[in-house]
């Protein structure tokens, strides 16, 4: 039955996805809620909780101001945190109760850059919508409101990394992997979006020539600064030496012919399945070139579905596919719904299993030859 | 200022005053020194959360029917303790809101899920969210249908809505009182005693276990039931003690529908006070009390070696640690102890007269909350090693020294007072990883429960 999941978890919610996208870029995240949007995201969906002092906070919602439709309170206790605390700009995020009541975000941010003089912006998440949702939102936040117009433009290749959140990438040095991937390679990278980057790197992002979409997160940011700066993307995540020069390959022609380019096309086979965000999966695949039908349960994007990644809604969705395979890469605690005679090959996702097997998610930049050895493909 | 089933509502709405983040306690008003303004989380994971608590009933499967971003921390704690086959979820979308359908969507959600089980369980708990309740769905049109199409489960509502806990029980008051709403009237036994409500069974050194037990009372809790059928014979109790202030609704509770007569004994460390609480106990269950000065003499001594051991540390306590942090602080204080510190928003009610004499005793003992935006931002660092009682003073206070404890550990009585010197000697003695420990979720499940 849709939405019904027996046995297995639920992927991390949008609003924890627009958290995590700006976690690390000095601003004050205030999540519209009563309690629980804010303990789920620092227990489950934030490693870096415990060893970096983001600020993300809750606005404590009551009963009473939800009916009373009572945003005052919100408003002056941002004001108040703000003041005492000089964020770099403030976020606003939406949860499922304001949603119902309609509470203007975007309106509340106004009020409060006018009363702060703090850049502010207002996410409409409802809780309902899987993290890729919120954290792209939160990307394209960035580049609507953050990006200034370019110091330098040079003709040359140089890249930001859109869409890396720890729920896809960990805390295991992926982040930085990607960045040296391409300095290693003489490209210059002018911001991760949005880890080991700061919010100067991100404002200053219009001086890259081409994006690099490494998960579904990064697609509608990659769209705007399209828009804005005529910047193209191309659509990958780097993993193991051939698919990287593949991709370097298609960055390079991106940045001759300014047509955006998802790297990759899935060569269906049902006897292997993967399941996990579509931009990671698709490019995994690629690397292990590796026959294989790719599931995604989470939210993504047409021009990445088209590439032969299948959307899936609920447990119910994937039990068919996984009934025909023999090897599936996929988090462990997929492990009660696979076949007893099918390997599972184990692929932690922070996303999914929080931090239950973090210590233990593999780090796939840098470390690809060391899985596909592990793992015999 | 007194607890009453009247100012229940109004004594969770008693608003603070903005005074930073440290505080002399001789200038804290009670019951809330401090304003509650936007709320920070600190990443001390060990207490329990409705679905520990809902996991401590045997044998039942519990589901949760909330917004796919409400169902991820409750349906990992269930993960991150290998129980996952005990939970299953239904996600309510912006598309059920819109048709309406959110009836169906559980009553269909549910028989659906009950069916795929691999045996039919005793009992389903049925979790509905803030979502339902702004909806106002018809809960008993969907509980009647339920029970109707599956007369062989008992069903009750469970809520996942932190949006009321200003107007009406917490989610964890809510769910500590629903946990005992499956028990049903059977015959009396007049020398049987449930203790209701604690997270964690009655260490058999307790002096009230001890009591009860020498005067040939059965003693019921939850967490030692081995079964669903054993957990139903708790309706054949008496009486009921509880000792969390959060328990409370499930003695009123059961009060009414079961009239077992309900006690509440406020956890306390001072003498006195745990002496009142069993004269009270013993007028009730018609038994003899006396005084165990024995007792009392062996936990003085225990609090003496302790003190020789730690002399002068400074040591930081927190409201996590268990329900009365400053009749901790008292105690440990009038025994010659250097508290310095403790973390908490506000007081439970028991602990007026301890705050008053605290604010005579050491006036600059700093106070600090612990959900202030503020405290994201303080230096973890101290200048001199710090023994922290509770997770939160550990996390604040950057203390490597700590006593793992929460909601009190269980402890009561006279045997707190000696189990806690014991504790605070071996967190002095031993230095633990604060920053692995701390992020445990739900510290001591499983450790003596039938899970």
């Amino acid at each position: 039955m849709r939405q019904v999941a027996q046995i297995t978890p639920a992927y991390t919610g949008d609003v924890s996805g627009v958290c995590s996208a700006l976690y690390e870029l000095g601003g004050m995240i205030v999540i519209h809620d009563a309690a629980g949007c804010g303990a789920t995201y620092s227990a489950f969906d934030e490693p870096r909780w415990y060893s970096h002092d983001g600020l993300v906070f809750v606005s404590g919602l009551t009963e009473n101001q939800a009916i009373l439709g009572d945003d005052q309170q919100l408003i002056n206790d941002t004001i108040e945190s703000a003041q005492a605390l000089q964020p770099k700009f403030i976020a606003l995020v939406g949860s499922p109760i304001p949603m119902i009541t309609a509470v203007d975000f975007p309106a509340i941010a106004r009020e409060l850059e006018t009363a702060t003089g703090i850049p502010t912006m207002g996410f409409e998440a409802t809780g309902m919508h899987s993290y890729i949702a919120g954290a792209a939102r939160a990307f394209a936040g960035l580049a609507e409101k953050m990006v200034r117009e370019p110091d330098t433009k040079t003709p040359a290749l140089r890249l930001n990394i859109l869409g890396v959140t720890p729920l896809d990438f960990g805390i295991n040095g992926s982040a930085q992997g990607l960045r040296q991937v391409f300095e290693a390679q003489g490209i210059p990278v002018q911001a991760v979006w949005a880890m080991g980057a700061s919010l100067a790197d991100i404002e200053a992002s219009a001086n890259a020539s081409v994006n690099l979409v490494v998960s579904a997160a990064g697609l509608k940011a990659a769209r705007v600064l399209q828009q804005r700066f005529d910047m193209p993307y191309v659509v990958g995540v780097p993993y193991g030496p051939q698919h990287t020069a593949k991709l370097i390959a298609a960055l390079q022609q991106t940045l001759g012919d300014r047509q955006n380019r998802v790297v990759g096309k899935v060569q269906r086979d049902p006897k292997t399945v993967i399941i996990g965000e579509s931009v990671t999966a698709l490019s995994l695949v690629q690397a292990l070139n590796l026959p294989a039908t790719v599931l995604c349960p989470v939210t993504s994007d047409a021009e990445i579905l088209s590439q032969g990644v299948i959307k899936t809604n609920s447990e119910a969705d994937l039990l068919p596919y996984l009934k025909a395979a023999t090897t599936i890469i996929a988090d462990p605690l997929y492990q009660p719904i696979c076949p007893k005679a099918a390997r599972l090959v184990p692929l932690p996702h922070v996303a999914f299993s929080g931090n239950t097997y973090q210590t233990t998610m593999p780090a796939l930049i840098t470390g690809f030859e060391q899985f596909q050895k592990q793992f015999g493909f | 200022m007194k607890r009453t089933p009247n100012n229940f509502i109004a004594l969770k709405n008693i608003a603070g005053s903005y005074v930073g983040t440290t505080l002399p306690i001789s200038k804290a008003t009670f019951p809330v020194p401090f304003y509650e303004g936007l709320t920070y989380s600190p990443p001390a994971r060990g207490g329990w959360n409705i679905v520990h608590i809902g996991l401590t009933l045997p044998q039942a499967h519990l589901i949760f029917v909330c917004p796919e971003g409400c169902l991820r921390g409750v349906v990992l704690s269930a993960a991150e303790l290998g129980v996952p086959e005990r939970f299953s979820t239904i996600a309510v979308g912006e598309d059920n809101i819109l048709s309406g359908d959110i009836e169906d969507q559980i009553i269909t959600g549910v028989s659906h899920i009950i069916d795929k089980l691999p045996k039919r369980p005793p009992a389903v708990l049925v979790y509905t969210s803030c979502i339902h309740q702004f909806l106002g769905i018809d809960i008993d049109m969907v509980y009647d249908a339920l029970r109707a199409d599956n007369p062989d489960i008992d069903f009750t509502d469970c809520y996942m809505f932190p949006i009321m806990r200003k107007s009406g029980p917490n989610p964890v008051e809510m769910m500590r009182r629903q946990l005992y709403s499956l028990l049903t009237p059977i015959p009396k036994n007049s020398r049987a005693v449930n203790i209701i409500g604690s997270d964690l069974p009655l260490p058999k050194s307790s002096d009230l276990y001890q009591l009860l037990a020498a005067n040939n009372f059965e003693l019921h809790e939850i967490g030692s039931c081995q079964d669903y059928q054993a957990y139903k014979q708790m309706a054949a109790s008496s009486f009921n003690i509880t000792i969390l202030p959060s328990a409370i609704k499930a003695g009123e509770l059961l009060a009414e529908k079961l009239q077992q007569t309900h006690i509440y004994l406020p956890m306390s460390f001072n003498y006195a006070e745990i002496d009142a609480s069993f004269q009270r106990l013993s007028q009730l269950l018609g038994i003899t009390y006396q005084r165990n000065d024995e007792l009392i003499a062996k936990a003085e001594r225990a609090l003496a070696q302790t003190k020789a051991l730690v002399g002068n540390m400074p040591i930081a306590i927190d409201y996590t640690a268990g329900p009365r942090p400053l009749s901790l602080t008292r105690m440990l204080l009038e025994h010659g102890f250097n508290v310095t510190d403790i973390y908490v928003d506000s007081f439970q009610v028991e602990e007026e007269a301890d705050l008053a004499i605290i604010q005579k005793i050491a006036p600059n003992l700093k106070l600090h909350p612990t959900i202030d935006v503020g405290m994201r931002a303080i230096s973890r660092q101290r200048p001199t090693e710090t023994l922290a009682i509770g997770q939160k003073a550990a996390y604040f206070s950057g203390a490597t020294h700590f006593v793992n404890i929460i909601e009190g550990g269980g402890l009561f009585g006279v045997d707190a007072v000696y189990q806690m010197a014991k504790l605070i000697a071996a967190a002095y003695q031993t230095p633990q990883d604060t920053e692995a420990l701390i992020q445990v979720k739900a510290l001591n499940w499983g450790c003596e429960c039938n899970l």
